[in-house]
C-alpha cells in the first residue's frame, strides 16, 4: 500500500500550516483597520501644511526658500519606504520594481543616485542590488513614530541644501482598497507649487521673528510630514496585502487537504480490498 | 453674536483639537501671543509649552506642545504641533545615526550572504533527501 501513513502525517503537516496562515490572517486583518485609522489621521496636518506651503509658493516674500527652486538635474535623491516583514505577498517586489525603472530612467538621462531605504527589505534587496546608499531606517513597527524618520530624511534634506542632489523623490505603496495597492513615485523636492486659485491674493504673513527661520521650519516638517504619511500608508498597505496572501495560502491549504484525503481514502480501500481478496483466495485455495 | 475663530490642532500623527474659540494663546518664539478673531495673518514657530484655547462660554481648554508652527488667518487658527522635541543639534545627531546605519549594512557583507549560502546549500541537500527517497522506494 503506497504509502498511507506519510500522506496522513503531510495532512496533519499541511493542516498545522494551515492554523498559522489563518492566525496570521486574522491578526493582519485587525491591524489593518487600525493602520487604515491611522492613515487617515495623518492627512488634517498634511492638508494644512500644504494650504501654507501653497500660499507661500504664490506670495512673494523677500525670502524664496531653496525647496521652491528649480534647478537642472544632475544627481537625484530617493526615498525607498518597504516593509520590515515579509509574507505580504509581491507587494515590495511590485514597489521595487518602480524605483528600479525610475532609477534607470535618470541613470539614462546621465543622473547618478542616491537612496535612503525604510524598512529592511529595501535594505536587503538594494544592498545586493547596489547603489548609493546614504541613510536607513529599520524597525517602525506599526506604530511608526515621526521621531525615528527625522534624521534619515534629514540626510537627504541636507543634501538638497548642499546642492549634492537636485531632486528628491518618494517611492512607497498606496493603498487603494483592501485588494489592491499600487506603488506610486512622487516628487518631493523642490516643492511643486501649486496654483490654488482661492488663495490667488495678494496679502502675506507677518513672519515672527523672520520670514526665513519660519519658512525653513514649515519646510522641514513638510516634507517630514509626506514622508511619514507614505510610511504610515506603507504600513496600511502590508497588512492589507499580507492578510490577502495568507486567506489565499489558507485557501490553497484546504484544497490540498483535500486533494491528499482522496488519494489517502483511495489508497486505504485499496489495501481493505486487496487484503479481502487474500483472505477470499486464501479461503478458497483450503 | 460674539466673533468667534476657528481652531484647529493637529499633529503629523493625529487630529488633537478642532473647533470654535473667541481667543486663542499660544507660546509663540517672541513670546506668548493671544489671538483674537480677525488678527492679521501671521506665521511664527512655537515653543514647548501650552496652548489655550478660550471657548464661546468662557470656559478654557489647554494642550501641551512641544514646539511646532503657528498659522493665523483672519478667522481660522491652525497649531501645527511637533511630536517630537526639536533642536538643530539633535536633528544632526539623528542624521548622523541614519547615515551610521546606512554604513553599518554596506559593511555587513557577511549576514546577507551566509543567508543566501545557507539558502542554497539547503536547497541542495533537499534536493539529495528527494532522490535518496526515490531511491528506496525502488528497491
Amino acid at each position: 500500500m503506497a504509502g498511507a501513513k506519510e500522506i496522513r502525517t503531510k495532512i496533519a503537516s499541511i493542516k498545522n500550516t494551515q492554523k498559522i496562515t489563518k492566525a496570521m490572517e486574522m491578526v493582519a486583518a485587525s491591524k489593518m483597520r487600525r493602520a487604515q485609522d491611522r492613515m487617515l489621521a495623518t492627512r488634517p496636518y498634511a492638508e494644512k501644511i500644504q494650504n501654507v506651503i501653497s500660499h507661500l509658493a504664490q506670495s512673494h516674500p523677500e525670502y524664496h526658500h531653496p525647496y521652491l527652486i528649480e534647478r537642472p538635474a544632475k544627481r537625484v535623491g530617493l526615498i525607498i519606504v518597504s516593509t520590515d516583514r515579509g509574507l505580504c505577498g509581491g507587494l515590495n517586489i511590485n514597489m521595487f520594481k518602480t524605483a528600479i525603472n525610475a532609477m534607470k530612467e535618470w541613470s539614462e538621462a546621465g543622473q547618478e543616485i542616491d537612496l535612503t531605504l525604510i524598512g529592511t527589505k529595501a535594505n536587503t534587496f538594494f544592498k545586493r542590488l547596489g547603489g548609493n546608499i546614504t541613510s536607513t531606517a529599520t524597525h517602525l513597527g506599526d506604530k511608526p513614530s515621526i521621531i525615528e524618520l527625522i534624521g534619515t530624511i534629514k540626510v537627504m534634506l541636507d543634501a538638497y541644501e548642499a546642492g549634492n542632489i537636485d531632486r528628491l523623490y518618494l517611492v512607497h505603496n498606496r493603498f487603494v482598497n483592501t485588494m489592491t495597492q499600487s506603488p506610486e513615485l512622487t516628487q518631493l523636492l523642490p516643492v511643486s507649487g501649486e496654483v490654488d486659485e482661492q488663495l490667488k491674493t495678494h496679502w502675506d504673513y507677518i513672519y515672527e521673528p523672520d520670514s526665513q527661520p519660519v519658512t525653513d521650519a514649515l519646510m522641514i516638517r513638510y516634507i517630514e510630514s509626506l514622508v511619514y504619511q507614505g510610511v504610515v500608508e506603507n504600513i496600511a498597505c502590508e497588512q492589507a496585502a499580507r492578510m490577502v496572501a495568507m486567506k489565499s495560502a489558507t485557501d490553497n491549504a484546504s484544497d490540498m487537504i483535500d486533494e491528499l484525503q482522496l488519494i489517502y481514502n483511495k489508497a486505504r480501500q485499496a489495501a481493505i480490498t486487496q487484503e479481502i481478496s487474500e483472505i477470499v483466495s486464501g479461503a478458497a485455495a483450503v | 453674536m460674539a466673533m468667534t475663530l476657528h481652531v484647529e490642532i493637529v499633529s503629523a500623527e493625529a487630529e488633537i483639537y478642532s473647533g470654535t474659540a473667541t481667543m486663542v494663546f499660544a507660546p509663540a518664539e517672541m513670546g506668548e501671543v493671544g489671538i483674537a478673531p480677525r488678527h492679521t495673518p501671521l506665521l511664527t514657530r512655537l515653543k514647548p509649552g501650552e496652548v489655550r484655547v478660550q471657548a464661546q462660554g468662557g470656559e478654557e481648554q489647554s494642550f501641551f506642545v512641544s514646539g511646532g508652527m503657528l498659522e493665523v488667518q483672519p478667522h481660522v487658527v491652525t497649531v501645527l504641533a511637533d511630536t517630537a522635541i526639536r533642536a538643530n543639534d539633535l536633528d544632526e545627531a539623528q542624521a548622523l545615526e541614519a547615515k551610521e546605519r546606512a554604513e553599518k549594512l554596506l559593511a555587513d557583507k557577511s549576514a546577507d550572504i551566509d543567508y543566501a549560502k545557507a539558502q542554497a546549500e539547503l536547497a541542495e541537500s533537499m534536493a539529495q533527501l528527494a532522490a535518496i527517497r526515490k531511491l528506496r522506494e525502488k528497491r
